[in-house]
Formats: structure tokens, C-alpha cells, sequence
């Protein structure tokens, strides 16, 4: 059975399968943030930590 | 099939013409016109057309009726020969400056001369299908938009339209030497433009007043070449207004694009190119749009890219030529563009 989420960072819908487990990250199709399962019943999706880009020092 | 010509063929916006539509499965391009190489081989100037077409340059007039004619002229010179290619063509597209503004006064302040055909400026529709589709299904006269222009329109037109921003954009526009066209000029030497960031339009360049006709709005560009021949970039400047949130943005950009063949929203968390990038969408038709917020200051940063050639210029006036002749939207533009490159 599939779950759908809404992503937290940007709201795209995100497809939670049957086989994801808790604190599995998944990727958000819509901004690429990638989203950590923090609970099952129901799914619950919180920002995994992310690297910032910085070519300018 | 229907029958096209290509004028001014041997420029560089010409030769992406002709590259797109001698593979374009409606079209048979019967004259590639040129000034310079009246008789010479197009892949002779285009070498990239080699056993894609035998074509060779003719003068304009060589050229007998035809179902539309692109015109991929010098600015200036289109107005002058706009009568001659609407007796031969049932439709034209220009591609040069000539008919990109409806007020004749505001386009003898940006180009610096009278309009030659300012009768006529009100009968363009605006190339852009993202804001005049429906107009375009029926136009006989299309004007497509400044590279730059186009970029800066798709950025910000859909946070103007919900009055998300305070009325009034800041633009820093990056290009490639392509958009300077492909007359040779002291400015355009390698040895002048190779590793250069050149600010050669601090303030007032003409698109600027095209954005602004387009999403009603002031909007101050400065414009600079960078080391690259294709490709645009522009990073807009505005100011939220009060309540508005990322949120808010995003959805404004998902809801105005989700149904465009050729605008992508990227604004990611993950990957090398979190924002829109160019490089990528050298030779393909898309312009990818981005935004970025400081919720704290208000501000708001929203980047757009395309290439020059394509999407702001050539693949951007294929795309307008299917929705006239009502094809498929996307008929001749489903290169995707080069990784890595």
C-alpha cells in the first residue's frame, strides 16, 4: 500500500511505498530535499539535514 | 507540409532555424536567404548542417511564395523589409528587435531611431506562448522576444500577476558571446572577450523596457557577457510583500508552469545545480526558472536560464510556429540537452 505525503519543504505530493521503513530517507520529486520517515502510522515526513553549496570562498 | 524561409539564414540565429526546421517533420524550408553567400553551401557556413541538407543560399529575391517567412535579420533591418516578406509569406516571424515594443516613442528611446514601420508595431503578437498562446493560435504577425527578455519574463511574471512583490524588479543578466550575433567586431575579439565579465549594459539595455511592457511592472537590467557562447542567465531582485512566504512563491511558479512544455521549476535542495543553469540547456528549448527567499529581509532572488539560440531566440519561434499550425507544442524541440558538457 502506497502513502502519499505532502513534501514539507516545497508541498509536492511524495509517494511513501509499502516497503519504507522508519527513518528511511526518500527524495522529494519536486525539490530534491531528501525527507526522513519520522513516523509510519501515519507517515510522517520531516527535512533530512542538507549540504549547502559554497564556491565562494 | 508547409513550405518556409529562413532570412538572414547565415547569422547565428539563422543556422539554429535551419538546423530545427530541415529536421522538423512539417516543414520543407525551400530558401535559406542570405546577403553574404548568395549560392554557397549552407553547411559550408553552418558546418554543423553537413548531409543534413544540401541547401544553398539564395537572395531574397529568389524567394517565391511561402506559407511563413523568419526573419533573423540585423536589428533595424526587418522594419525596412517587413512589406516584402508579407506579400511573399502568409506569416512572419521576426526574430530581430524591430517589433518587440508597440509604442513607436519608447522604441526610439531604446534603439536610438525612428521606427521605419510604426503602423504596424500594434499587429505583432508577442512570441511568448507562456503569455499569449491563445493570440498566437491566429497571428499572422509574430514578434519574438529578446533572449534576455524572455528569461526575465518567465522569472517574474508569475509573481507580479498574484501581486506577490512590490512593483518594481532589479535584473542582472548574464549571456554568451552567440547573442552578439555572428558580425565580427573589435568588441568581439577573443583576445577582448576571452576570460572577461564584461558589464557592457549597466543600466537601460533594451530589454529591460521589454520586460516591463510584458509584466506591467519597472524593471532596472544590467547586462553582462561572460565566458560562454551560449547561453542566459538573469537573477531578478524584488521585494516580498508583507505575508508572502516560500510557500507562496513556489506555488505562484507551480501553478503558472505546470502545464508548460518548456518552463521547468528548479529550485532544489540536493544536486550540482540546485538553481537554473545554462550549461545544461545549451541546444535544448527549455528555460528552467528558480527562486530563492530571505523570509527575514523580505527578500526575494528568482533566476532564470535558457539558451540564447533556442528557447530565447530559434526553438522559442519553432515552438510558436507549432501552436500557429496547431501541431504538437513540442514537434522538433525534444533534445533535452548535453550532461556533462
Amino acid at each position: 500500500m502506497t502513502a502519499v505525503q505532502t513534501c514539507p519543504e516545497c508541498e509536492d505530493e511524495v509517494q511513501i511505498g509499502h516497503a519504507e521503513r522508519l527513518n528511511d530517507i526518500i527524495e522529494c520529486a519536486g525539490c530534491r530535499a531528501e525527507l526522513e520517515i519520522v513516523a509510519l502510522n501515519p507517515p510522517v515526513l520531516a527535512l533530512a539535514p542538507e549540504v549547502e553549496e559554497d564556491w565562494g570562498e | 507540409m508547409i513550405r518556409v524561409a529562413v532570412v538572414g539564414a547565415a547569422g547565428y540565429i539563422g543556422g539554429e532555424l535551419l538546423r530545427l526546421l530541415v529536421g522538423h517533420p512539417e516543414v520543407e524550408v525551400v530558401a535559406a536567404v542570405s546577403s553574404s553567400f548568395p549560392g554557397k553551401r549552407v553547411d559550408g557556413v553552418h558546418p554543423n548542417l553537413r548531409s543534413a541538407t544540401d541547401l544553398l543560399f539564395c537572395s531574397a529575391d529568389e524567394v517565391g511564395e511561402c506559407d511563413v517567412a523568419f526573419l533573423a535579420l540585423s536589428h533595424r533591418t526587418a522594419m525596412t523589409q517587413i512589406d516584402r516578406w508579407m506579400a511573399v509569406a502568409k506569416q512572419v516571424f521576426d526574430l530581430t528587435g524591430d517589433f518587440r515594443l508597440d509604442d513607436p516613442e519608447v522604441y526610439q528611446r531604446y534603439y536610438g531611431a525612428a521606427h521605419a514601420a510604426p503602423a504596424l508595431l500594434a499587429d505583432f503578437v508577442p512570441g511568448i506562448p507562456e503569455l499569449h498562446r491563445e493570440r498566437l493560435r491566429s497571428a499572422g504577425l509574430i514578434s519574438m522576444p529578446g533572449c534576455m527578455a524572455m528569461a526575465g519574463v518567465l522569472a517574474l511574471h508569475p509573481l507580479v500577476a498574484r501581486d506577490l512583490v512590490e512593483p518594481v524588479a532589479q535584473l542582472d543578466a548574464r549571456t554568451g558571446s552567440s547573442g552578439s550575433g555572428a558580425t565580427a567586431s573589435a568588441a568581439n575579439l577573443h583576445a577582448i572577450r576571452s576570460g572577461a565579465m564584461r558589464v557592457f549594459a549597466p543600466t537601460r539595455h533594451r530589454h529591460e523596457v521589454e520586460i516591463s511592457r510584458h509584466i506591467g511592472i519597472p524593471v532596472a537590467m544590467t547586462a553582462t557577457g561572460v565566458e560562454a557562447v551560449r547561453g542566459v542567465q538573469t537573477v531578478c531582485h524584488t521585494t516580498l510583500r508583507p505575508g508572502v512566504d516560500k510557500l507562496k512563491v513556489r506555488r505562484a511558479f507551480r501553478e503558472q508552469y505546470r502545464h508548460e512544455p518548456f518552463v521547468r521549476l528548479v529550485a532544489h535542495q540536493r544536486g550540482n545545480y540546485r538553481y537554473p543553469e545554462p550549461k545544461i540547456l545549451l541546444g535544448s528549448n527549455f528555460c528552467d526558472v528558480g527562486f530563492a527567499v530571505d523570509e527575514e529581509a523580505g527578500r526575494l532572488v528568482t533566476i532564470a536560464a535558457l539558451d540564447n539560440l533556442m528557447k530565447g531566440g530559434a526553438g522559442n519561434a519553432v515552438q510558436c510556429l507549432n501552436i500557429r499550425m496547431g501541431w504538437p507544442e513540442g514537434l522538433g524541440l525534444s533534445f533535452p540537452g548535453l550532461h556533462p558538457i
